[in-house]
């Protein structure tokens, strides 16, 4: 069912402005802890929610930003299809728009590529009122700058996702899941490798001396691969690989800091302490840090970069500091769609 | 229109004599790019040989409030590499090194005028290969990939450069440097290295690409059908995506381009068929088997009156010749011919063509479809002669009308071909004065006196108001039956 609630929010967003009243954009609030804590007269998109259109054969779906996660994959799957970078929910009323503002990607990311790949086209609620729309409902289109991926990992600082347009991709025939014993630099290469080879691979993840392969194709593929790649078939696997999308698994239980590192291929285990749990081909690595401890030099040491995800106590920074040209920039485009700065100031960066 | 003598001065002292160009005859050859009916002799053109020499141009370009624009190898086909009157040509084809080739790591790292081939090739020895493969791509640069969003015939498994772009480089007209994305998929802040990219040389200058380069599959299979009706072809099309095959590669020809193709390169393709449908499916080998069948079984059901897989890769590569030469094939029908580009939904496939067929009809104007059926972007190829009073002016009011048509479905004016200068036009039709406005206002983020590419890509509003003055007669809209989303 759709319920557009454009008219009202255009009237919120509005009213904030003319009073400089800073917003704090909030869908189902599952990713409040994501992001610089803010404060802000919440601008509720919930009421804002339905699915517009889904033709599978066009490989679109086109929602309202409110629309639950939920609702937009039982959609798909009842048709076979998925959202291929597999994003995470952190919560059961977690929607579309709140998905595509936070960027974030689940196991399949390494192989299926990130959240920002499948936007296709966004309708724009922005920071003085204004409605626009950017991209659309095709797979090629290089009319106009490419906006709407800008707004995939925005955290809601450039303008509110009244609607997205998502490229949508076929469920596989078939899934397997292998488990390896090794230790860590020995599973970041045979992670490389993989990322290097043909193999269907669509998920990797590393924890406690175990490496965990996920293979999809058909059942003659994933046969070969197993052959191929050893170790023992995981039965139920699903399990395991919501735990690390939803981050429910042990690793991530406890009140420790939890930093995300991101690095290039082949980077070698980080000098952090503690062992991490490694995801995608190598390339997403979490850490359990000491409160007070940061995992920004270490990160940026290796040519990557860290985030701190999870965190008790209001710490000044999560996201690494950009060099100076690139402030500048973010500044320039935080003018042209927030001109008074209300929506969500200060999620990302404390001047943005 | 003669070039100030200090820029000249200034360039000439940082490039060195021999890279600054400005005498008529020398800059003649980069009056145009593949846009040729739109043509600007350059006053000056600047042809550095390495990052430093690009950012000492921009900064020259700056401190004389000169206009610059940013070309590759020119074959570009919407008009993006024209010269601006008064302003400076930056030639990047010289800074053609591979950096690295880094099979490990699965990327490449080149300078912006390395050809796009020229990556796959470099890759090859290590079993891999950079997929976008725009059919310009022996002879087409990086650099002028990353500015236009170049695609391909297959990208709708593959992507198109924004999905397999990992960093760039940027000189700034501020004189600064930017590096967007990461070779780890994943940067802090904003995502500006899709904002970037397909930007059309308005936002800044490349002078590093970082590409993601992929394994070579291990099965590719290439299977022909041929249909006797458009529709037939066209609905299925939507019937193989819907089964859940990503074909690597999914294209249509209709009867004017098969019968072009088969006299030009003899490719065996069957001139009595009304389409032709070509899909290219690779991968593993068990899964590239089960597809292959599927597809067979469905183009079956579909109505297909002929049906050929290639036994091998010589006849692969021979039926792919007639589509990948189909535009010269159709340039052999007439004196001129204009390239379009849109984009639609793909359930609007036999709709549109049927349309495109009336349109060409009531313009007097032969029109020749091939297109990427698989992502929707259509080609229609619009025979003329420019020789004939008034042709010109009826080819491009049915181009328009093409394309205003792909924007009542639900598309766009541009899949992979870029605004430039050709589609400032049809623009005003895709967009409201608030997207545009938005779009100069990225812009002057990144570039704010306009000196990059002025005039390019983003029509301004009093261009829009006289587009519309010209396009809407009678204060009706065209296609005014159509709905409009």
């Amino acid at each position: 069912m759709d319920r557009d609630n454009t008219a009202a929010l255009v009237e919120q967003v509005r009213e904030a402005t003319a009073r400089g009243t800073p917003l704090r954009i909030a869908g189902g609030d599952t990713k409040r802890f994501y992001g610089r804590p803010i404060d802000g007269l919440p601008l509720e998109t919930r009421g804002h929610a339905g699915i517009l259109r889904h033709d599978p054969a066009e490989l679109v779906l086109t929602a309202r930003g409110g629309t639950p996660l939920a609702e937009v994959e039982a959609r798909l799957a009842e048709h076979g299809q998925r959202l291929p970078f597999e994003p995470p929910h952190f919560g059961a009323q977690a929607t579309l728009g709140g998905t595509v503002a936070c960027g974030l990607a689940g196991p399949a990311r390494a192989w299926a590529g990130p959240l920002r790949d499948f936007v296709l086209g966004t309708r724009v609620l922005t920071g003085d009122g204004r409605v626009l729309r950017f991209g659309g409902e095709v797979m090629k289109n290089v009319a106009g700058y490419d906006v709407s991926r800008l707004m995939a990992g925005s955290l809601g600082v450039l303008g509110v996702l009244l609607d997205v347009s998502i490229k949508v991709l076929p469920l596989p025939v078939g899934g397997r899941t292998l488990a390896l014993d090794m230790d860590e630099a020995r599973a970041l290469g045979r992670l490389a490798e993989l990322a290097r080879g043909a193999l269907p691979v669509s998920a990797g993840s590393w924890a406690d001396g175990r490496l965990y392969l996920r293979f999809e194709g058909s059942e003659a593929t994933l046969d070969a691969v197993e052959r191929r790649v050893g170790g023992e078939v995981v039965p139920e696997s699903r399990a395991l690989w919501t735990s690390l999308r939803e981050q429910t698994h042990p690793f991530f239980a406890g009140e420790e800091p939890l930093w995300r590192c991101t690095v290039p291929p082949l980077a070698p285990p980080l000098a952090l302490g503690g062992m991490p749990l490694v995801e995608w081909s190598g390339l997403q690595r979490w850490y359990r840090c000491a409160p007070g401890v940061t995992a920004f030099d270490a990160a940026a040491a290796v040519g990557g970069h860290a985030t701190l995800f999870r965190h008790r106590h209001g710490a000044a920074e999560v996201f690494a500091a950009l060099a100076p040209p690139l402030v500048r920039l973010h500044r320039g485009l935080k003018r042209a769609f927030d001109p008074a700065g209300i929506l969500n100031p200060g999620r990302m960066y404390a001047d943005l | 229109m003669r070039p100030d003598p200090e820029l000249v001065r200034d360039l000439r002292a940082a490039l060195g004599p021999d890279a600054v160009l400005v005498s008529a005859e020398a800059c003649a050859p980069f009056e145009c790019d593949a846009l040729n009916t739109q043509r600007q002799r350059p006053d000056v053109v600047a042809l550095p040989r390495s990052a430093d020499q690009v950012m000492e141009v921009l900064r020259a370009c700056r401190r004389h409030a000169t206009p610059v624009v940013a070309r590759g190898a020119g074959t570009g086909l919407s008009g993006g590499a024209l010269p601006v009157p008064g302003g400076v040509l930056l030639v990047l084809a010289r800074l053609d090194r591979i950096l690295e080739v880094d099979a490990g790591r699965r990327l490449a790292r080149v300078e912006p005028g390395v050809t796009n081939l020229g990556i796959s090739l470099a890759a090859a020895p290590h079993g891999l290969y950079y997929a976008p493969d725009p059919s310009s791509q022996v002879a087409c640069t990086i650099g002028g990939n990353v500015a236009e969003n170049s695609g391909g015939v297959h990208c709708l498994k593959h992507g198109l450069t924004v999905h397999n772009l990992l960093e760039v480089r940027v000189a700034t007209i501020d004189g600064e440097w930017l590096v967007l994305g990461s070779p780890a998929g994943e940067a802090p802040g904003l995502s500006l290295l899709p904002l970037f990219t397909g930007s059309e040389g308005m936002l800044g200058v490349v002078v590093e690409a970082t590409v993601r380069l992929k394994p070579l599959p291990e099965r590719v299979e290439l299977l022909m059908a041929s249909f006797d009706d458009v529709r037939r072809c066209a609905d299925a099309v939507g019937r193989i995506i819907a089964s859940g095959i990503v074909p690597a590669g999914l294209e249509m020809m209709d009867a004017p381009a098969i019968r072009a193709a088969e006299a030009f390169v003899r490719c065996g393709y069957p001139t009595d068929a009304a389409a032709l449908l070509l899909c290219e499916l690779d991968g593993l080998e068990h899964d590239v088997q089960r597809d292959l069948e599927s597809a067979e079984a469905l183009l079956r059901a579909c109505g297909a009156t002929g049906l050929r897989v290639a036994t091998d890769a010589a006849e692969r590569l021979r039926m792919w010749s007639g589509r990948k030469s189909a535009f010269p094939a159709v340039g052999r029908l007439a004196p001129d011919y204009f390239c379009m580009d849109g984009t639609i939904p793909r359930r609007h496939l036999a709709d549109v063509l049927e349309r495109i067929a009336e349109l060409s009809r009531a313009a007097g104007l032969a029109v020749a479809n091939v297109f990427h059926a698989g992502d929707g972007n259509l080609h229609p190829l619009i025979l003329f002669d420019a020789g004939r009073p008034g042709e010109v002016e009826r080819a491009e009011h049915l181009g328009a009308a093409i394309l205003e048509l792909c924007v009542a479905v639900g598309g766009t004016v541009t899949g992979e071909h870029g605004v430039g200068v050709e589609k400032l036009g049809p623009m005003c039709t895709q967009f409201g004065s608030g997207e545009l406005e938005a779009f100069h206002d990225v812009k002057r983020a990144f570039d704010p006196d306009g000196l990059l590419n002025p005039g390019k890509a983003v029509p301004t509003l009093a261009r829009c108001a006289d587009y519309g003055a010209m396009r809407v007669h009678g204060g009706k809209l065209p296609f005014a039956h159509l709905p409009r989303f």
